[in-house]
């Protein structure tokens, strides 16, 4: 499995604030190795976030997105001790889903 | 503009004067013997890059010290000696190559392709043409040098001589001797003496 | 008559200094920049670098089957909290002064069981060729985040680290006649656009040791401060500084001692 993500939830007044940091090369396929040759494309397709069983966030990425993506975004609704847990996949077909409690 | 005291050394020095510690002369001797033993060679950077002449020796002191007069015209006077003028007697090159050569910045490197050929790398230092605003301030700007100047023989003889060995005319200049340390061709630095004098030259518009 | 020279005089002198020091970069670009770096602290990606530092600090490994941490970083077996702050300093079972990638290297040989040239094979890494040695000196620096610096010179080996250190900060050299000086001399300078620290100037070198190691944007690695010595080496047009050299460690006694003071603001992000 890829390498883990580093996930920070807090609620405050009503709103949780979910921070991800998210380990990936996010390879664009237009980039050339020393040798000249193109390095083949390696990004994350898809990220999906849920808050008991619920989709809080979902999104469709391409090569735009900078390698080691942050991610920052706000849901309402969630409680302290409850969990985040939040997936991605890329387009060779890895995934990785890792969880965090609202703190 | 000379930097304030500098109060980090002053500290360093206290502790260094109070406490039994190596003499100066003798840290320099150490600081080679250690020098020598922290670097392999790699690329095209050998172990000789670390052997001194005697104007990188006298000159290896902070930026602020007051060289001897004596000294300072001993290293102007011999670094003045090594310029080598063109055998044809034209120092105007091509400026539109000059500009080129003024913003690479490879060369010499362990990392470089010792088979191409050197940038100046002007622009890390100097502003040069209006356009770039990419410039470095360490060195003065050279906006507008010709037009100051003119580009009579004896401003391209100062000029060409100047990027040939900077410390001709200022002794441990920070600008590097392109000429006498085989850094720059004979035609690049004719190119970069257009840059700066040649009128149509982007520099002087 | 007199006011009227005075002025001139003064507006001459204004104009003078303006053409003396070059167009400066206008200070409102200077501060949006500071302001980007500010938002992008959030998230740094270095964070990824100590999460697996820690790992490697706690597992098992090598020939000895160890974990590091019975490493002394200087304040006793195991402890990191604050270890970085007053490093490089003196290991009386080593007899010589280590900054923290030899002190860990020499953990990894005399705790693990690792040969030396094995341990530092890799000092840094390159995308999925990963350093252990940016790892866990990532984690190590983060454990040191708001201690101010606090480098000793009460050790006459301390001392002539920090004599030497200071010889290869003026040592002109190479191709190109550079010393650490040339850039990192003055205050105020900048190449091409990148603002230069000046490291003979107590705040200068405050604000550039203490924020190293960094998540270098433009490499997309953390790079240590072994690393940035040996890049600037390589741009003086100076051969390879070896790493955990001797003359590596000097150099960084030199620089980590005058920072002193300063709260240590690691691991950063740059460019």
């Amino acid at each position: 499995m890829a390498d883990p993500m580093r996930i920070r939830v807090a609620e405050k007044d009503g709103l949780v604030t979910v921070r991800i940091l998210m380990s990936h090369e996010m390879e664009t396929g237009q980039r050339k190795d020393s040798s000249g040759n193109l390095v083949p494309a390696h990004f994350i397709r898809s990220v999906v976030a849920t808050y008991q069983g619920r989709t809080v966030l979902s999104a469709q990425w391409g090569t735009a997105v900078a390698k080691n993506p942050f991610l920052e975004f706000s849901f309402k609704g969630g409680k302290k001790g409850e969990k985040v847990v939040v997936s991605w996949e890329d387009n060779k077909g890895d995934k990785r889903t890792d969880e965090a409690t609202i703190n | 503009m000379k930097t304030a005291v500098r109060s980090v050394f002053l500290l360093a020095a206290a502790v260094i004067a109070g406490c039994a510690s190596i003499s100066d002369e003798e840290a320099a001797r150490r600081a080679l013997q250690v020098m020598k033993a922290s670097f392999d060679e790699r690329g095209q950077a050998r172990l000789d890059r670390l052997d001194q002449d005697e104007a990188q020796k006298l000159c290896s002191v902070p930026p602020a010290t007051v060289l001897p007069k004596e000294t300072v015209e001993r290293i102007e006077k011999a670094n003045l000696a090594s310029i080598r003028y063109p055998a044809d007697g034209k120092l105007l090159g091509d400026w539109k190559s000059g500009e080129k050569i003024a913003q690479n910045g490879q060369g010499m490197q362990y990392s470089d392709d010792p088979k191409r050929p050197a940038g100046a790398n002007c622009y890390a230092c100097h502003q040069l043409s209006k356009d770039e605003i990419s410039f470095g301030t360490i060195g003065p700007s050279l906006l507008g040098y010709g037009k100051l100047r003119g580009a009579s023989e004896a401003v391209q003889r100062y000029t060409y001589g100047k990027i040939y060995n900077s410390q001709a005319f200022t002794a441990c200049s920070n600008m590097p001797r392109f000429g006498h340390k085989g850094i720059l061709t004979e035609q690049q630095m004719k190119d970069l003496t257009a840059l700066l004098l040649d009128p149509a030259s982007p520099v002087n518009q | 008559m007199k006011r009227r020279s005075t002025r001139r005089a003064l507006f001459a002198g204004a104009a003078l200094a303006l053409c003396a020091a070059g167009p400066a970069f206008p200070q409102s670009a200077v501060d949006e920049i500071a302001k980007y770096r500010q938002q992008l602290q959030d998230g740094n990606p270095a964070e990824l670098w100590e999460a697996r530092g820690e790992d490697l600090w706690k597992q098992r490994r090598g020939p000895g089957n160890v974990s590091l941490e019975g490493c002394d970083l200087g304040k006793g077996a195991g402890v990191v909290k604050g270890a970085y702050a007053e490093l490089p300093r003196y290991f009386a079972d080593a007899d010589r002064v280590m900054d923290l990638e030899t002190r860990l290297a020499h953990c990894m040989v005399t705790l693990q069981g690792f040969k030396f040239e094995a341990a530092v094979k890799r000092p840094f890494g390159n995308g999925s060729n990963r350093s252990d040695f940016e790892a866990l000196a990532a984690w190590i620096t983060s454990e040191s985040k708001g201690v101010p610096m606090n480098v000793s010179l009460s050790n006459p080996k301390e001392r002539e680290a920090y004599q030497i250190g200071e010889k290869m900060f003026f040592f002109r050299g190479g191709t190109h006649d550079f010393a650490c000086a040339t850039c990192h001399g003055e205050t105020g300078k900048r190449i091409r656009l990148q603002d230069l620290p000046n490291l003979t100037d107590r705040a200068g070198a405050q604000a550039a040791y203490t924020t190293w190691p960094a998540y270098r944007v433009s490499q997309g690695e953390l790079r240590t401060f072994q690393w940035r010595l040996n890049d600037c080496f390589r741009q003086q047009r100076f051969p390879d500084l070896k790493f955990t050299s001797e003359g590596s460690i000097a150099l960084t006694m030199f620089l980590a001692y005058n920072a002193n003071g300063a709260a240590y603001n690691g691991p950063a992000i740059k460019r």
